[in-house]
């Protein structure tokens, strides 16, 4: 272990507790709704990208399929809640762990595959996740499911009145995989997936149980996704399949990172704050004319940014960190 | 209406072989090809399947502008090359929805009382409709000719022999980039056909091109990455597992019948059923 890397993690850590500080104390200041719900759905997509960077950005495994996985955490907290009155704390985990028992069955054939074929291969499972959803009777089919209100409580993880609840949750959350990721990036798994990343039969050579490695990233990221989508859930207090499955999940779980720096520690949390507010702002300020002019300015910075920063905002940062990055 | 995927799928192939690159805005070529069609009929009366030439015209200068403003720079990333490819054109995507919905409104479209539009023709006591019947012939036409084209003229072989190895093509005097951009028009073209083609018998409208533009990827993919033919016969065989899906099926479940067996396809060959890559 070299120091400059000991000194950089030290420092991540510092960075990202004063930034949770100081994103906790925002509500204080700030007390419009719109703005808040901004914020909320920020947070959200920096957690559900961090997520997704673990298997696509650190392992390397591309994968536009995750709103599959984030669909299954919000279904499985919604049907366990409606159905049989399970609390959505304990659904939230239910979700969190069936997605990733799904997500390790799926990686089974999966993971043989390479490249351009991984992908497709993860935009058609989700797709057909999406489909069986739109036709499955008992769990809502197309109506979806609407989550029936019980009144403000901790418990039931429901708030009418106010946001600031959700708030906070979507900021542990977005702590939470920041800090996982954090955490994975100095053990073992950490340097087998960018082994595995890299150069999968080198690793393998080494001593790299590649497909073991491949199978944990998936597992970690499907699991924290889920959370994700089951918070999701609670947040909107209705699903359907096409609003926690879609396709477009899959890739606004992924354009933060790419737009921050795929496979970085930073990324994620840099691309959703700039991505996620710019997309609402566009939304609600050019889009209600109802002609695309949100799709045109939001389409062109996407073209823009990923031809000129193809490793994201994060190398505009200081060299030095880049150093200690790529190490 | 598989030959019809196939041609949408090899336009797709064309530009995957010829450069590695997946062109995520191929439905919205799809797309803007439909609305061109549709508005030679509207404009000056002519009918999508005599203006499928003109269609497929403007599609290919549409196509190689695309190749030299945006596809050329994504190539030269140096870094996470395939995330550039794929957001770059993703993002193309989004502005092509988007310019779509400012100029023509996201209203639903079609091409009244085309020549082809709800006729029926009767062969051998089977009714078969005659837009998609006609669009198979055109299909199999122009993958005629698409494979004389690969196989037979110095372009062609140019082409190939780009894909091989740039550097070496730059050694004899071929202007990579000169290739590469007619080989995205040459792509850009096939797609438009499919489009014009289509204009008769489909809804136009902005987001038309991303019910296509999957199944033309699984298409692709099928067949396998790099083979021309490949994504011909994909097309064939996705035709096939559609009509067999709508008979078991639910009707909204028949694009499951095809992602299976996409699925079981690469799981027994990686690699798709013809691919090199």
């Amino acid at each position: 272990m070299d120091k400059d890397f000991a000194t950089r993690r030290r420092r991540d850590l510092i960075i990202a507790a004063v930034l949770t500080a100081l994103a906790a104390l925002a509500p204080l200041f700030i007390k419009d709704v719109y703005v808040q719900n901004i914020l909320i759905l920020t947070l959200m997509y920096a957690a559900l990208s961090q997520s997704w960077n673990i298997l696509s950005g650190y392992c390397g495994q591309i994968s536009l399929g995750h709103a599959l996985y984030f669909g299954i955490g919000a279904y499985t907290t919604e049907l366990l809640f409606t159905k049989f009155g399970v609390l959505p704390w304990f659904g939230m985990l239910a979700g969190g762990a069936v997605a990733a028992a799904i997500a390790m069955g799926l990686g089974y054939p999966f993971f043989r595959l390479r490249g351009h074929y991984f992908v497709i291969a993860t935009i058609v499972i989700a797709e057909i996740g999406l489909l069986l959803f739109q036709n499955w009777e008992w769990a809502g089919a197309a109506m979806g499911i609407t989550i029936p209100v019980r009144g403000d409580s901790w418990l039931k993880f429901q708030f009418m009145r106010s946001k600031l609840p959700y708030f906070y949750f979507a900021l542990v959350l977005c702590s939470l995989a920041w800090f996982v990721t954090w955490w994975l990036e100095d053990s073992k798994w950490g340097f087998w997936w960018r082994a595995v990343k890299d150069n999968p039969e080198a690793a393998e050579s080494l001593g790299v149980v590649v497909f073991n490695s491949k199978m944990g990233a998936a597992a970690v990221s499907a699991f924290l996704v889920a959370i994700g989508g089951a918070f999701y859930a609670q947040f909107l207090a209705y699903i359907d399949p096409e609003s926690v499955m879609g396709f477009q999940f899959s890739l606004l779980m992924a354009l933060p990172a790419v737009l921050g720096g795929i496979g970085t520690l930073w990324g994620p949390v840099l691309g959703a704050a700039i991505l996620i507010p710019m997309t609402e702002l566009t939304r609600s300020y050019i889009g209600g004319s109802g002609r695309g002019v949100d799709l045109i300015v939001y389409g062109t910075l996407i073209v823009l940014i990923s031809l000129a920063l193809p490793q994201g905002l994060v190398s505009l940062f200081s060299r030095a960190k880049r150093k200690g990055a790529t190490r | 209406m598989g030959l019809l995927y196939g041609l949408i799928a090899v336009g797709l192939a064309l530009i995957f072989g010829l450069m590695d690159v997946v062109n995520f805005a191929h439905g919205e070529f799809l797309m803007i090809a439909m609305y061109v069609s549709f508005f030679l009929f509207t404009f000056f009366a002519i009918d999508p399947l005599l203006s499928a030439p003109l269609v497929a015209a403007a599609l290919f200068v549409f196509g190689a502008v695309v190749y030299l403003l945006i596809v050329r720079f994504a190539m030269r990333a140096k870094a996470n090359a395939g995330m550039v490819q794929i957001f770059s054109t993703f993002g193309l995507a989004i502005v092509m929805r988007g310019l779509a919905q400012f100029f023509f409104t996201p209203d639903y479209r079609s091409v009244p009382q085309s020549w082809l539009g709800g006729k029926t023709i009767s062969i051998a006591g089977v009714f078969l409709p005659e837009p998609q019947l006609m669009g198979a012939l055109v299909s199999i036409l122009a993958f005629a000719g698409l494979y004389f084209f690969i196989h037979r003229t110095d372009f062609g072989r140019a082409l190939e022999a780009t894909r091989e190895d740039p550097g070496a093509v730059a050694l004899v005097g071929i202007d990579k980039n000169r290739v590469f951009a007619l080989g995205w028009g040459l792509g850009a073209a096939l797609v438009g056909l499919a489009g014009a083609i289509m204009a008769s018998f489909f809804y136009i409208y902005p987001d038309v091109g991303a019910s296509f533009a999957l199944i033309a990827y699984v298409t692709v993919a099928l067949g396998g990455f790099g083979s021309v033919f490949g994504a011909f016969a994909g097309g064939i065989i996705v035709g096939l597992v559609e009509a067999t899906t709508a008979l078991v099926l639910p009707p909204s479940l028949k694009s499951v019948g095809i992602y299976a067996v996409y699925l079981l396809v690469v799981f027994i060959r990686p690699r798709g059923l013809f691919g090199s890559m």
